[in-house]
């Protein structure tokens, strides 16, 4: 796997305000990479290093091996503008034509309204969209050059569930047909969706790069729900971490799942409704951050 | 056939990343498009500068026989309504298309395109120019078929390039409006200055109409300035030193300011 763009011990100041503290990270082919961090952990920042649009304070940024900023090593990006910077007056045909133009090989932009549900609306000036649809607009933006590499901030930020869906196979077809993906969210879902491999930037640092799977794992448990007249007795067996009781209602995570089955049996306790998962990424993601911040 | 058209067509997508100066036009132009169809869709842009002059000309100037009717007075007064176009130009232009950036994330992302700086700045150039040039049409055209109005080839020449400079002051302070308010202040605060500079500064009344402590205000006023200057390009005489000097001020402290502004705006985005 060869990497697309690489940050190498980049610190980014704005002022008095360390954004980025010497993070090293690598974008390689193939892959939808997932960015976390809390609200202000530099994940912008980051982004906007790799397309160029500002420099490093120290450190270096290479983007299909050229310095970002040089327009050359863009021609095979794609990014998103947020929804509220579309040109009000301009149609949607014109913002396509007029972005498309900088590449040397585009999609046509009926193929492009197609692929995004965006063909009925054409004709229709960028102010008279609706939220879902100007999101659509900007995220389809990001693919009409054909891009190897594409950036997108919060993609679906302000969408309901089904405009989150739609966008999200949009997206994960133009996986497939080749585009390799940073994607950073608010929606862990949405992460846990789309991503194979998930960075975490907290306080300016990366603080876990991995396969989605092994973050999520690194938390180390899983998590039980089951309903007892005896939940204290059950929240007191050998494998139980940690628990919360309500009533007769019990949720625990587990040092080994099927020993804690076992045991619960042995017990003899009665039980109704026993529910096994595994923890979330919104778990993993808060444990990751607050052991970083310990 | 089809292989005969299409190879050309291949040539020209692959110089987009193969001779930069060709791309660089060829961007340029593309923003340009772009620009002035954004243009076009807010009406004051393109009413202010082309329609104003032209309307102006035919209420203030036309109506006034003696004055059309003499070729020296005549030239004047398409003169005075030219730069009024050329100021109204940059001050919409310049303000309304930074303030409006400004308030939208959308030039950033334009920066994030394989395009050099310099294809977004071309292209401003091209889509301000061509208004300009749109605005100074029907001025010239009326002035030449309506009215006396004469003036000789090398006139009329130098009477251009005084004009470009001496509306870089308007270029200026529509850049400063443009980084000191938000879009719609900035649209009110532009016709208030254009009204304002056009009728103190003779560009709609001739100022050998005005009592004399409007004449003296006058003087002062970057508009008057402006258009003494081309009068004295395209008809020569007296050197107006104190208009010179006057329009040599405006331009260095407007373009501080709009540097000031501009650098401020700046720190603000990167809070």
């Amino acid at each position: 796997m060869s990497a697309l763009a690489e940050l190498r011990g980049v610190t980014r100041t704005y002022g008095e305000v360390t954004a980025l503290a010497g993070i090293d990270l690598d974008i390689h082919d193939g892959q939808v990479l997932g960015l976390l961090g809390p609200n202000g952990a530099g994940k912008t920042t980051t982004l906007s290093l790799v397309s160029g649009l500002i420099r490093p304070t120290s450190g270096s940024v290479r983007l299909f091996g050229r310095d970002p900023r040089d327009a050359a090593a863009r021609q095979h990006l794609g990014t998103t503008p947020q929804q509220t910077a579309l040109p009000e007056t301009l149609r949607v045909r014109e913002v396509i034509d007029f972005v498309g133009g900088h590449f040397a090989e585009r999609v046509p932009t009926g193929e492009l309204a197609e692929e995004f549900g965006l063909a009925d609306l054409l004709k229709r000036q960028t102010g008279a969209l609706s939220g879902g649809q100007k999101r659509r607009l900007s995220v389809a933006l990001a693919f009409v050059g054909r891009p190897r590499l594409v950036l997108l901030d919060e993609p679906t930020t302000g969408l309901d569930i089904d405009g989150r869906h739609v966008l999200w196979e949009a997206i994960r077809r133009q996986r497939e047909a080749g585009a390799s993906i940073v994607v950073t969210s608010h929606y862990l879902e949405e992460i846990e969706q789309l991503a194979e491999r998930v960075a975490v930037i907290a306080g300016g640092r990366v603080v876990a790069d991995d396969d989605l799977a092994t973050v999520i794992g690194s938390v180390g448990t899983r998590w039980a729900s089951l309903q007892s007249p005896e939940a204290a007795r059950i929240a007191a067996l050998p494998q139980v971490a940690g628990s919360r009781i309500d009533g007769d209602r019990v949720e625990l995570s587990l040092r080994d799942a099927d020993a804690f089955v076992r045991d619960l049996v042995a017990t003899g306790a009665p039980f109704t409704e026993l529910q096994l998962r595994s923890a979330t990424l919104e778990e993993a993601f808060l444990s990751i951050v607050r052991g970083e911040a310990a | 056939m089809t292989t005969t058209t299409t190879a050309p067509a291949r040539a020209a997508a692959s110089a987009v990343s193969t001779a930069p100066g060709l791309g660089l036009v060829r961007l340029g132009l593309l923003h340009a498009k772009y620009l002035l169809l954004e243009t076009v869709r807010v009406p004051m842009a393109v009413i202010g500068p082309i329609v104003f002059p032209a309307l102006s000309f035919a209420f203030f100037i036309l109506p006034q026989r003696g004055l059309v009717e003499n070729p020296t007075g005549a030239a004047q007064a398409v003169i005075q309504l030219m730069v009024f176009a050329v100021m109204v130009n940059a001050l919409f232009s310049y303000g309304l298309n930074i303030s409006q950036a400004r308030e939208t994330p959308w030039e950033p992302y334009l920066r994030t395109l394989p395009a050099p700086a310099g294809a977004r700045i071309l292209g401003q150039m091209l889509s301000v120019g061509l208004i300009g040039i749109l605005a100074l049409v029907p001025l010239f055209l009326m002035g030449a078929f309506f009215t006396a109005a004469h003036a000789d080839a090398a006139g009329i020449a130098l009477g251009f390039v005084a004009l470009v400079l001496s509306s870089l002051p308007f270029v200026f302070a529509g850049i400063a409006i443009g980084y000191a308010l938000p879009f719609k202040a900035a649209i009110a605060v532009i016709q208030i200055v254009m009204f304002g500079l056009a009728f103190a500064g003779g560009l709609f009344l001739p100022p050998m109409m005005f009592p004399d402590w409007l004449d003296a205000v006058s003087r002062f006023l970057p508009s008057r300035e402006a258009r003494e200057l081309v009068i004295w390009a395209v008809q020569g005489g007296e050197v107006p030193l104190l208009e010179l000097a006057g329009a040599a001020v405006w331009t260095v402290a407007l373009l501080v300011l709009a540097l000031v502004l501009y650098r401020r705006d700046e720190g603000r985005r990167y809070r």
